[in-house]
């Protein structure tokens, strides 16, 4: 008896030792060869994407599974290789579709070929989940593609990290003021409209208040909706402000510009100009599509993307029959003429995808190859499908953005005026700070209580070193 | 005393841990690894992503006093406390006691019909209970709006631990009806119909004549759904914690913590709460169930 009494601690202590050594797996290091499996017969390479056949960013997913893989796998057969290509669809929210990235490659699964955020990069660099391109294929190989040339430097920005490419990006946007011309025309309101002030947006927006079922203006706001809270509400507001979320090696703290633009928020809710529950509701942003394509919002914040993806009439995931002549455009104003960020009278902000190899990849010169071809010219114009996108080749842009409107306006008027977010680990802590800012003055609080919690939590995830402001 | 003597199946005590091996190795590798794991990532800054992610630094209890001094923690506790409370602790139980009681004379076959259908609600699968609710919570034609005539009510929005609280009862009292009608069958029918002859109305029989015979039950259950209750996942399916944190019990934090701001051993120190509560909890429980007997 005596003999089995002493085993049972005799088995934790086993089990306490086993799991002290494999304590030693929480993180780890890669090493990469560049070389590894180059003259590969039979290759399958998996390219992973947010995009969905009848679903979300279908159009990429489309040209994806009946474009790229025949032709990739075409081109590779003349060349005596039995190439397989897997496309593994997702239809998820980016945040979501984030976290399944970051497991997949810190577990050293995942796709060869990824399709990320731009604004992703930084933290899955520093965690060693992508490396440079020059590790991954080798820096002869990356600097021999030609492609490199006709990408504008400011594109090639959201590829890099501490002055490193690890990736191709894939094009860029731009936000602009969408608006209603048929709600326009029945609050009385011009429907050639250029606001040129905060004061007039809201303005307009109190007009189109009179229009029974409708909701004059959506600026997002509120945790639920993620990044769109920040890319689409927070930080065009903060431009027009003057200022920049990081500036001087400095996050925006409880400064005035921060609470400038929490007291738009506040003028909005407090006057009913925009719906506090959608702001809050699982799904509020792809409710606010749908709205906004029942003529039930008046003017909405939106990447160019809601044009050409939300509102397409053929593809879009919100179908608007009449987009061509029931939808204007505006720049979005300063604060004030000339308050906005750099003097500027009007502000955007613009981001981008970027396709990156995993480290881990089992064929990373075959990968190369696949992302050279995804990104060259010929594949580019296809992935158009006919339509308009800022993509990432000038050669390509000068060709296609002329028959569209908004994009020809979005590459004419909102890229020299823009802001690219800082390509910095910290940002989607910071982002996440604000949108919960914004969520507090959603729910009633003032600007100025919301952002002392702002800051306050601002100082925890980044430290107080690094928070501008009082 | 010798060892031999109270060998009483004459094993030896080499064979006799031979056939508890298995038992012990299971128990070992995904009970006792895992907590040991999660206590052990709960005291690094490890993440998801980011310098954390390749080279985690051992903070000590740091997590934990962020976590006890994190207003959002404070918030998730009183939230669970409430959601287990009202939902289980009182919802499932009264009902699945109050069905169960009033069921007893039915003809059988109604009697099945309705504990079938509780029966569905706990077997269906929880995606799909989600959805069903969400249609029924919907401000788009929902159908609870439709019936009391408020078709633009957000219900998850506006009342969403109300919402819970509701959604749980119904999913979760199949299991009270079922353990409450096996237990009532053992109470002597001559002691209830005595105290029906004394002229004992419904509730002086059940707190008098039954309640004493089923006392056990009742914490066993008690115990059984108020943890169950308290690790429930399901709500993230319905508001995702939301709005702004106002639904937002400790599953939810910590799945939010750990996977939408990657920090996993912040998340990792608060399970470790989670379990040493649920672990307080169950020892209240079983204090008083020995008290009992």
């Amino acid at each position: 008896m005596w003999r089995t009494t002493t085993t049972a601690p005799r088995v934790v202590c086993c089990l306490l030792a086993v799991s002290g050594l494999l304590t030693g797996c929480l993180g780890r290091t890669r090493e990469a060869d560049p070389t590894r499996n180059a003259d590969a017969k039979e290759v399958t390479l998996t390219i992973v994407a947010n995009a969905v056949s009848g679903g979300k960013n279908a159009r990429g997913a489309d040209w994806i599974t009946n474009w790229v893989i025949p032709r990739f796998t075409e081109a590779q057969r003349a060349k005596g290789v039995a190439m397989t290509v897997r496309f593994e669809q997702n239809g998820a929210g980016d945040e979501d579709f984030k976290t399944k990235v970051a497991l997949d490659l810190k577990t050293g699964g995942g796709a060869d070929v990824v399709e990320l955020d731009g604004i992703w990069l930084g933290e899955f660099a520093q965690a060693g989940q992508v490396r440079p391109l020059d590790e991954v294929v080798g820096a002869a190989e990356v600097d021999a593609w030609d492609g490199w040339r006709q990408i504008p430097d400011a594109v090639q920005g959201l590829g890099e990290f501490e002055g490193r490419r690890y990736g191709v990006p894939m094009g860029t946007d731009g936000r602009v003021l969408f608006y209603n011309k048929k709600l326009f025309a029945q609050a009385g309101l011009p429907v050639q409209w250029q606001p040129r002030s905060w004061d007039d947006l809201l303005d307009a927006a109190a007009k189109l208040k009179a229009l029974p079922g409708v909701w004059p203006l959506q600026l997002n706001a509120g945790t639920a909706m993620g990044e769109a809270t920040t890319m689409q509400g927070v930080l065009p507001a903060l431009a027009g402000t003057g200022a920049l979320v990081h500036q001087d090696g400095k996050w925006q703290g409880d400064t005035a510009h921060v609470r400038d633009v929490l007291g738009l928020y506040r003028r909005i809710h407090r006057d009913g100009l925009a719906d506090p529950v959608l702001q809050q509701e699982a799904n509020g942003r792809e409710r606010s599509f749908a709205l906004f394509a029942e003529n039930r919002i008046g003017i909405l914040l939106e990447s160019d993307y809601f044009w050409r993806s939300v509102l397409d009439p053929v593809g879009g995931v919100a179908r608007m029959a009449d987009r061509d002549t029931a939808v204007g455009w505006a720049l979005i104003p300063a604060r004030r003429p000339g308050a906005g960020v750099g003097g500027q009278d009007f502000v955007s902000t613009s981001g981008g995808g970027v396709r990156v190899i995993n480290p881990d990849t089992r064929y990373p010169r075959q990968a190369w190859e696949f992302l050279r071809f995804l990104n060259s010219a010929e594949a580019v114009k296809s992935s158009l499908a006919g339509t308009a996108q800022i993509t990432q080749r000038q050669d390509v842009n000068d060709e296609v953005l002329a028959g569209d409107p908004v994009l020809g306006f979005i590459a004419d008027r909102v890229l020299p005026i823009t802001r690219y977010r800082p390509p910095l680990a910290d940002y989607p802590k910071v982002s996440a700070a604000l949108q919960q800012a914004t969520a507090d003055v959603v729910a009633g609080r003032e600007p100025e209580q919301a952002a002392r919690s702002y800051r306050e939590a601002l100082v925890k995830a980044v430290g107080e070193d690094s928070v501008a402001g009082g | 005393m010798r060892a031999a003597d109270r060998d009483a199946a004459g094993l030896g005590p080499v064979r006799a841990f031979g056939f508890l091996a298995p038992a012990l190795v299971l128990i070992g590798v995904f009970l006792v690894f895992p907590a040991l794991w999660t206590l052990y990532i709960g005291i690094t800054d490890y993440q998801l992503t980011g310098p954390a992610a390749v080279q985690p630094q051992v903070v000590g209890a740091e997590n934990f006093r962020t976590a006890l001094a994190d207003p959002l923690f404070g918030n998730s506790v009183r939230l669970t406390a409430l959601y287990a409370l009202c939902s289980a602790v009182i919802g499932q139980n009264v009902l699945g006691f109050a069905l169960a009681w009033l069921l007893r004379p039915v003809r059988p076959g109604l009697r099945r019909a309705v504990e079938g259908l509780v029966l569905l609600a706990w077997v269906l699968p929880g995606p799909v209970v989600a959805y069903l609710w969400f249609a029924v919570l919907s401000r788009d034609g929902g159908t609870l709006g439709l019936l009391l005539d408020r078709p633009a009510t957000a219900w998850l929005v506006e009342y969403p631990m109300a919402s819970l609280v509701v959604f749980n009862i119904w999913r979760g009292t199949a299991f009270s009806l079922l353990l409450y009608t096996s237990a009532l069958a053992a109470v002597p029918p001559s002691q209830v119909e005595t105290a029906r002859l004394l002229g004992a109305n419904g509730w002086q029989t059940v707190r008098d004549a039954v309640f004493p015979h089923i006392r056990g039950h009742v914490l066993t259950n008690t115990l059984l759904i108020s943890l169950w209750t308290a690790n429930d996942f399901t709500p993230f399916l319905l508001t995702a914690g939301g709005p702004n944190h106002e639904s937002e019990v400790l599953p939810v934090l910590i799945y939010r913590q750990a996977l939408e701001s990657g920090q996993l051993g912040y998340a990792s120190a608060i399970s470790l709460l989670l379990l040493v509560g649920n672990l307080l909890v169950a020892l209240v429980y079983l204090r008083l169930l020995r008290r009992r007997a």
